[in-house]
C-alpha cells in the first residue's frame, strides 16, 4: 500500500475510470439501439479486471466471459475497436462477428469472449500446455464467474491442470450471483477457493473491490505459476452493480444489498485513499475525467464511422481459405 | 504397395508425423500405457514418451477443449475419443468453440486440430457403444468430416488432417481396423472432400461411405452375377462433400441407392438424397431409395444388430426393388 506512487495511482485509477465511463455510455448506446444483442456490463467489479491484468506481461494468455469489457480495456485493446465491435462493425475487435460477448484480439493474446458459462476453462488448459510443451516461461490467466464453479468443465479443467502442473491462472470472479442464482442457492461448498484443494491446487482469495489488494495477490499467484510450481485458483470477491445483462428486472436481490456493496465502490474508494494519502488531487480527478471522457468520445467516433462488413464476406473465415 | 490393417496403417501415419513434427502429440483415454482401446497407438509411448503421448482423465469435454487451446497456440494435437458415444461429452467444445473460434474471431483464430474416433456398431456393445453419428458432426459448418473406409484412406487422411489449418474429425468404423487393404506409406495426405468410385458400373449407384462400402461392394458382386453392374461410390469426406462425384455417378446410372448406418430420420443419407434432388432430378429414372440402420437404439443380442444394421440382402433387395418397379 505504501509502495503506490502518484504515476501508479493515476493509472489504476485511469484504467479503472475508462472501463467504467466505457460501459456507462454503451449502456446508453444500447437504449437508443446502437449495440444490440446481450450486454452484461461489469461496473462494480473494475478493480478486478485492472488490478490482476498489473501483474500479467503481454506475453501472457487471456481467456475471459462474455462480460470481458473490462479485460479487454485493461489489456489495451483500443476503447474505438472494441466499441466499433458492439456496433457490429467490420473495424471492430472481431470485424462485427462477435459483438459484447466476443472480444478476440489475438496480437495482444486476448483469446474470447466466451459465452458458455465454463466453456473457456478448457481453452485456458490447452494454451498452456502448448506453452508447457514449448518450454515457454508464460502464464494463462484465465477469468469465469462463480456461476462456472458449477459446471462439470470447471472441475475437469482444474484437475487436468493440476495433474499435468500446467501454467494456468484461473481468476474466479465471484459476484455472488450465477444470473440470478445465488451462491448459496447454487454450491453445497460456498467457499470457492476451497474447491482447489480437491485437486491439490494452491488457491487464494482476495477482496476484488480493493485494486492494491487485487494485484498483489494476482502477483503472488502469477509468480507461482510462472515459477513452475502449476495452476493457481485466486478467487476475487466482488459484486455487479448493474443487472446481469440488459434484459435482466433484478428480481433475486433487494435493493439495499446492492446499495450496501455500492458503499465499497472500487473507484470511489481507491480514490479516497489516493486522495487521503496526498498523492492525488481534485485538479487530477478533473482531468483524469476529462481525458476519459475524450478517449470515449473517440471510441464513439471510431465506431460510427466505422464500415460495415460487406455481406458477400458473409462465409469467409468459416474455414482458412487457402489462396 | 503394402498390406496392412486399418489400425496399423493409422499408427504408421501417427508415426510419422510424430517422427516429422514436433508440434505433433497425442491425447486421449489410455492412448498410452494402454496403448489404446483398439490398440491404435500401440507403441508410441515407448518410442515418442509421455510428454507426446499423454493419457487423459476420463473428460472428453475438457481434453477435447484442451486441444482447441493448444491448437491456438501452436500445437498439432490429435485428439483420440473412445467412441462417438464419448464423443457426446465433449459437444460444447465442439460446436461452441472448435467450429466457431475462426469466424467468430473475423478470422483471427485457426484451429488445426484433429480428433479421432470410433464409430458404428457390429460388435455386440449394445446402445451406449454402437451408433453411427458422424451425419451430426457434418451438419456442423467450421469443421471437416472424413469417414476412411479402407486402410489406405486411415493413413492418408490423417496425414491431411495434420496438414490442415481447420478442425477435422475422423470417424473411423470400429470394425475396421483388423481389415486390410493396400497401403503405400511413401504416399503423402489423401485429398479431404474427394468422393471416389470404387467399382463401376451402370445400372444403380451405390453411394456409402465408412463401415459400409465393404457391404456395398459385396451387394454389388452379388447383383452381378444376375447382370446388374452397380457402381460403388464411397464418399469418404462427409464435410466438405463431394456433389459432383455424387450426381456424375447419378447421371451415368440413372438410379441411386445410399447406404448409411446411421438413422433413416433425419439421417446423412437424406442429405444426398436432397443434393441428388437439387442437382440430378431429370437424370433420375426412380425415386431415390436408402438403406440405413432400424430406428432403434442398437440391441445387444446378435440377430438382433444383426436386423438392425444394413445388410447385403438389404442393399440387393433395394436395388433389385427399384430396378421392377422403374425397370
Amino acid at each position: 500500500m505504501s509502495d503506490i506512487d502518484r504515476a501508479r495511482a493515476l493509472a489504476l485509477l485511469r484504467q479503472m475510470l475508462l472501463i467504467r465511463r466505457f460501459e456507462e455510455k454503451a449502456a446508453e448506446l444500447y437504449s437508443v439501439g446502437k449495440i444490440r444483442g446481450f450486454l452484461h456490463l461489469y461496473i462494480g467489479e473494475e478493480a478486478v479486471a485492472v488490478g490482476t491484468m498489473q501483474a500479467l506481461t503481454p506475453e501472457d494468455g487471456i481467456v475471459a466471459t462474455y462480460r470481458e469489457h473490462g479485460q479487454a480495456l485493461a489489456r489495451g485493446i483500443p476503447a474505438g475497436s472494441l466499441m466499433a465491435e458492439m456496433y457490429g462493425k467490420a473495424n471492430g475487435c472481431s470485424r462485427g462477428r462477435g459483438g459484447s460477448m466476443h472480444f478476440f484480439d489475438v496480437s495482444r493474446r486476448f483469446y474470447g469472449g466466451h459465452a458458455i458459462v465454463a466453456g473457456g476453462l478448457p481453452v485456458a488448459v490447452g494454451l498452456a500446455l502448448a506453452d508447457k510443451l514449448r518450454a515457454s516461461a508464460r502464464v494463462t490467466a484465465c477469468f469465469f464467474g462463480d456461476g462456472a464453479v458449477a459446471e462439470g468443465e470447471f472441475h475437469e479443467s482444474l484437475n487436468l491442470a493440476a495433474l499435468w502442473k500446467l501454467p494456468v491462472l484461473f481468476l474466479c470472479e465471484n459476484n455472488l450471483y450465477a444470473m440470478g442464482t445465488a451462491l448459496a442457492r447454487h454450491q453445497s461448498q460456498p467457499d470457492i477457493r476451497r474447491k482447489a484443494d480437491a485437486y491439490g491446487m494452491r488457491s487464494d482469495a482476495a477482496d476484488g473491490m480493493d485494486v492494491l489488494a487485487v494485484e498483489e495477490a494476482t502477483r503472488r499467484a502469477a509468480d507461482h505459476v510462472r515459477g513452475g510450481h502449476g495452476p493457481f485458483l485466486l478467487e476475487l470477491r466482488t459484486y455487479r452493480f448493474r443487472a446481469h445483462s440488459t434484459a435482466d428486472p433484478e428480481l433475486y436481490r433487494r435493493k439495499d444489498e446492492v446499495a450496501e456493496w455500492k458503499q465499497r465502490d472500487p473507484i470511489a474508494l481507491f480514490t479516497s485513499r489516493v486522495q487521503a494519502m496526498g498523492i492525488v488531487s481534485e485538479a487530477d480527478l478533473t482531468s483524469l475525467e476529462t481525458s476519459v471522457a475524450d478517449e470515449i468520445v473517440e471510441a464513439v467516433r471510431v465506431a460510427e464511422a466505422g464500415p460495415w462488413e460487406p455481406v458477400e464476406d458473409l462465409t469467409r473465415d468459416v474455414y482458412t481459405e487457402t489462396p | 504397395m503394402s498390406k496392412m490393417t486399418y489400425r496399423d496403417a493409422i499408427r504408421s501415419a501417427l508415426r510419422e508425423a510424430l517422427r516429422d513434427d514436433p508440434r505433433v502429440f497425442l491425447m486421449g483415454e489410455d492412448v498410452g500405457g494402454y496403448g489404446g482401446a483398439f490398440k491404435v497407438s500401440h507403441g508410441l509411448l515407448e518410442e515418442f514418451g509421455p510428454e507426446r503421448v499423454r493419457d487423459t482423465p476420463l473428460s472428453e469435454n475438457t481434453f477435447l477443449g484442451a486441444g482447441i487451446g493448444a491448437a491456438l497456440g501452436g500445437m498439432r494435437p490429435v485428439v483420440e475419443i473412445m467412441t462417438v458415444n464419448f464423443a457426446l461429452l465433449a459437444l460444447d467444445q465442439i460446436v461452441n468453440n472448435a467450429a466457431t473460434l475462426r469466424h467468430m474471431s473475423g478470422g483471427q483464430l485457426s484451429v488445426p486440430l484433429v480428433v479421432r474416433m470410433t464409430t458404428g456398431g457390429g460388435r455386440q456393445l449394445a446402445a451406449q457403444h454402437s451408433h453411427s453419428l458422424e451425419g451430426w458432426f457434418a451438419h456442423i459448418p467450421g469443421i471437416k468430416v472424413v469417414a476412411p473406409a479402407v486402410a489406405a484412406d486411415a493413413r492418408g487422411f490423417l496425414l491431411a488432417a495434420l496438414r490442415d489449418p481447420d478442425p477435422v474429425f475422423i470417424f473411423e468404423h470400429a470394425t475396421l481396423y483388423p481389415v486390410e487393404g493396400e497401403v503405400d506409406e511413401r504416399a503423402g495426405p489423401a485429398e479431404i472432400g474427394r468422393a471416389l468410385v470404387r467399382r463401376s458400373g451402370d445400372a444403380v449407384s451405390l453411394i456409402t461411405y465408412g463401415g459400409t462400402l465393404g457391404k456395398a461392394l459385396q451387394a454389388a458382386d452379388e447383383l452381378a452375377v444376375d447382370g446388374v453392374e452397380a457402381e460403388v461410390v464411397d464418399l469418404r469426406s462427409l464435410r466438405p462433400l463431394d456433389t459432383e462425384t455424387i450426381l456424375a455417378s447419378v447421371s451415368k446410372t440413372h438410379r441411386a441407392v445410399i447406404v448409411d448406418e446411421g438413422w433413416r430420420t433425419c439421417s446423412f443419407a437424406a442429405e444426398v438424397s436432397a443434393r441428388i434432388m437439387e442437382g440430378g432430378f431429370y437424370s433420375l429414372d426412380a425415386p431415390v431409395a436408402r438403406v440405413c440402420s432400424a430406428e432403434v437404439p442398437m440391441p445387444y443380442a446378435k440377430h438382433m444388430e444383426d436386423a438392425a444394421l444394413p445388410q447385403v440382402p438389404a442393399i440387393v433387395d433395394a436395388v433389385k426393388a427399384m430396378l421392377v418397379s422403374h425397370g
